[in-house]
C-alpha cells in the first residue's frame, strides 16, 4: 500500500460559534467601509435608510486604512468598544 | 574495554518461527545476502559453529528470495532469518556483508568481523571457538565484503524515512491498494489542477538532502490561514511540484520572501484582481541549479524555473490554504498562478543586477518577489535604433498597464531582452535613464486622465473640480515613483522584444517587492 506525506497544514478546523443575533436593530451600529472604490456609495445609502427607518439607532462610520490588508487590531477594538452590531461592505 | 549493547530484535526464520535477540545465550549474529560470494564462502563455517558448538548462530538475510536460495543451498543448522525489510540491518548500521558480531547473553558485543581475513578469523576461532575444527588451508587468505543492501541509495532513503529517529513528522496517508494515487491526490485537493509527484517518505527524505536546515524548523507563517511552514512541509510540496533537492533552498527563500507584512501575501492571494508572486533569481545559484535566463526564460521548458515557481504556489495552497473559491478570490485568475519564476541574465546585462541594486553582494544568491497581476506583456519595437526611441516605446506601451487612464499606481517589472539592451547601450543608458525616459514618455496632462461621461475611470470629478488650468495641464507620468519600475535582463540573443509584468496595489497600502537571501 503506497504511503504519502500530507502536504497540508493538518490542522483540524476550529469551530467557532457565532454571537447570538438580535431580532431587531437597536443600540449602536457600526458601518465599516473597507476602502474599496465606491464602497462608500453603498454605505452612504445604507446609512440614509437606517436613519430613516430606525431613528433611535446610533450609526457610527469606520474605514479600514486599505482593503488589501486585514483591519488593524486598534480599529477592531474601537469598533467592538463602541458598537453592538457591525455591518461591513465587502469587496466587489 | 566497554562492550557496546546491541539493539534487540525479533525476526522470523523461513518456517515462520520467531527468534529473539538477546536471549541469554552467547550468540553469533552474522548479516548475509545470497549474491555475496564472501557470504557464501563463510556460510559453511558459520554452520559448522552451529552444529559443533553451543553457540547460537543467527543469520539475518537481506532478501526473501535470496534467503530461500541459501536455505536450499546449505540446509544449515544455523537459523537464516528474514530481514528483507532491512530494519535490523539498518538499526545495526551494517555497511557491508558478511558482518559478524559475537555477543554475550545480554546482547553486549564481544567482537566483530567484516568480510573474510583468514588471520582475523583464525584468531577469532582460537579465542572463542577452539573446539570447532575448520580446514583453514582450503580457504583463501582474503575476500572482500560486499555492500549491504541498506546502502542502496533508494533503499537507504526508505529506511531513514521509516526509522524510529526519522526526521519526518508529517501525517502519513495510506493510499488504498485499489486507489489510483494520482486520482487520490486530485480528490484530496493537493494539486493545482495538473498531476503532481506523489510525496512518498523516500522522496521527501531525498528532497530534504537539498538543505542543511532542520526539517522541523519553522520557516514562515503562511497566509491567508497563517499556518507555520516547516522545512519538511515545504519539502513535501517541492516533491509535489517536481523539484530536485538542489531547488529546495530557493523554494524556502521564496516562501520567506512572500510571508511578511511588506510583501503582504494575504492581500496578494485574496485579491479579486488576481495577483501572484513573480520570482526573480539572482546570484551563483542560477547556474548551479540550471535556472533559465536565456531563450524562453519566462516560458515553459526549464524544470528549475517551472518546478520552483510551482512549489511555492503549491505551498501557498496546501499550507496557507489559498484555494480558489476559498480565501483566494481572483475574478479571472492567471496562468502565472501555476508558476512564475525565472533568473536574470546578469552576465548579459551592462548594469548592476537586481539583487546588487537591492543591497546584496554579487556572489550572494537572492530571490526577489513581485506581486504581479498581469503579463508578461510584450513591448514590440523592431524599429528603434536609439535609446530615447526605444524608451519612448516602452513608456507608451506601459501606459496600457491596468488602464490607460490609471496613472500613479502599481509597480512594473520590465524584462529587457539582449537586443534591446544593445540599443540602449548605443547611448550608454543607465537603468535610471531608462526609468526617467519611461516616466517622460508615459506622462500626459492631468486633464486627459480626468474621469468623464465617456469614460468614468481616472481622476474623480470631485478632485478635478478643485484643479485649475495649470494643474490640469501638468503632465503626470504613469508611475507614482520611477523606482516602481523594476528592471532585469533576460531572454535570447535574437528578438527585439522586451516585456513587462503589471503590478498590483503598490507601496505600503499594497505590496512592496521583497528580496531574500538563499541560504
Amino acid at each position: 500500500m503506497p504511503t504519502i506525506l500530507d502536504p497540508t497544514d493538518e490542522r483540524v478546523p476550529v469551530e467557532r460559534s457565532i454571537t447570538a443575533r438580535d431580532t431587531e436593530l437597536q443600540g449602536r451600529l457600526a458601518l465599516l467601509d473597507i476602502a474599496k472604490p465606491r464602497g462608500n456609495v453603498l454605505i452612504d445609502r445604507l446609512e440614509e435608510l437606517l436613519n430613516e427607518q430606525y431613528p433611535n439607532l446610533v450609526v457610527n462610520r469606520y474605514t479600514k486604512p486599505t482593503f488589501t490588508k486585514p483591519a488593524p487590531d486598534s480599529l477592531r477594538n474601537e469598533i467592538r468598544a463602541e458598537n453592538d452590531v457591525v455591518v461591513e461592505a465587502l469587496a466587489d | 574495554m566497554t562492550m557496546p549493547e546491541l539493539p534487540a530484535f525479533s525476526l522470523e526464520d523461513l518456517s515462520g518461527e520467531s527468534h529473539s535477540f538477546p536471549n541469554g545465550r552467547q550468540t553469533i549474529v552474522c548479516f548475509v545476502k545470497e549474491d555475496c560470494p564472501t557470504c557464501n564462502l563463510v556460510l559453511p563455517i558459520l554452520d559448522k559453529i552451529a552444529s559443533d558448538s553451543d553457540m547460537l548462530v543467527l543469520l539475518p538475510g537481506q532478501t526473501t528470495d535470496g534467503n530461500r536460495v541459501l536455505q536450499e543451498r546449505y540446509q544449515p543448522t544455523a537459523c537464516i532469518l528474514d530481514d528483507s525489510k532491512l530494519q535490523v540491518s539498518f538499526a545495526y548500521d551494517v555497511e557491508s556483508v558478511p558482518h559478524l558480531l559475537l555477543c554475550d547473553g545480554e546482547g553486549n558485543q564481544i567482537e566483530h568481523l567484516i568480510g573474510f581475513h583468514k588471520k582475523e578469523w583464525t584468531a577469532f576461532f582460537d579465542a572463542h571457538l577452539s573446539q570447532v575444527e575448520i580446514d583453514w588451508d582450503e580457504l583463501p587468505d582474503w575476500r572482500p565484503a560486499c555492500g549491504s543492501l541498506t546502502q542502496d541509495p533508494l533503499i537507504a532513503e526508505r529506511l531513514r524515512a521509516e526509522a524510529e529517529n526519522s526526521p519526518l513528522r508529517a501525517r502519513r496517508i495510506e493510499v488504498g491498494q485499489l486507489d489510483d494515487i494520482h486520482e487520490f491526490m486530485f480528490d484530496q485537493g493537493f494539486t493545482d489542477g495538473l498531476p503532481v509527484v506523489p510525496p512518498t517518505p523516500e522522496r521527501v527524505i531525498r528532497m530534504l538532502s537539498g538543505t542543511t536546515r532542520d526539517p522541523q524548523e519553522e520557516v514562515a507563517i503562511v497566509p491567508p490561514n497563517l499556518v507555520p511552514a516547516t522545512v519538511e512541509k515545504l519539502a513535501i510540496n517541492a516533491v509535489l511540484a517536481g523539484c530536485k533537492p538542489e531547488y529546495l533552498p530557493v523554494v524556502i527563500a521564496g516562501i520567506e520572501a512572500i510571508c511578511n507584512d511588506t510583501f503582504n501575501g494575504h492581500g496578494v492571494f485574496a485579491t479579486t484582481m488576481g495577483a501572484t508572486p513573480v520570482m526573480v533569481i539572482n546570484g551563483p545559484i542560477r547556474r548551479k541549479i540550471g535556472l533559465n535566463m536565456g531563450m524562453s526564460a519566462l516560458g515553459q521548458g526549464s524544470r528549475a524555473n517551472a518546478a520552483i515557481g510551482r512549489a511555492v504556489r503549491l505551498a501557498i495552497r496546501n499550507i496557507g490554504g489559498a484555494v480558489p473559491g476559498g480565501t483566494e478570490r481572483s475574478t479571472l485568475g492567471s496562468p502565472m498562478k501555476f508558476t512564475m519564476c525565472f533568473a536574470e541574465w546578469e552576465e548579459r546585462s551592462p548594469w548592476a543586477p537586481l539583487h546588487v541594486e537591492r543591497g546584496f553582494q554579487h556572489n550572494e544568491s537572492v530571490v526577489t518577489v513581485f506581486a504581479m497581476s498581469g503579463g508578461p506583456a510584450l513591448v514590440v519595437d523592431q524599429a528603434s535604433r536609439q535609446a530615447t526611441q526605444l524608451t519612448n516605446s516602452m513608456g507608451l506601451s506601459l501606459r496600457a498597464q491596468h488602464h490607460v487612464k490609471a496613472h500613479g499606481a502599481g509597480d512594473t517589472l520590465l524584462v529587457i531582452s539582449p537586443e534591446h539592451v544593445d540599443t540602449l547601450m548605443r547611448d550608454e543608458f543607465t537603468k535610471d535613464d531608462v526609468r526617467e525616459h519611461i516616466q517622460q514618455a508615459s506622462a500626459v496632462p492631468a486633464r486627459e486622465l480626468a474621469a468623464n461621461e465617456t469614460n468614468p475611470v481616472g481622476i474623480p470629478a470631485a478632485r478635478v473640480a478643485n484643479m485649475n488650468d495649470e494643474d490640469l495641464d501638468r503632465k503626470i507620468p504613469k508611475f507614482g515613483n520611477k523606482n516602481f519600475i523594476h528592471i532585469v535582463v533576460a531572454g535570447s540573443e535574437a528578438g527585439k522584444f522586451s516585456a513587462s509584468f503589471h503590478g498590483w496595489a503598490s507601496g505600503s497600502m499594497g505590496s512592496v517587492p521583497y528580496s531574500q537571501k538563499i541560504e
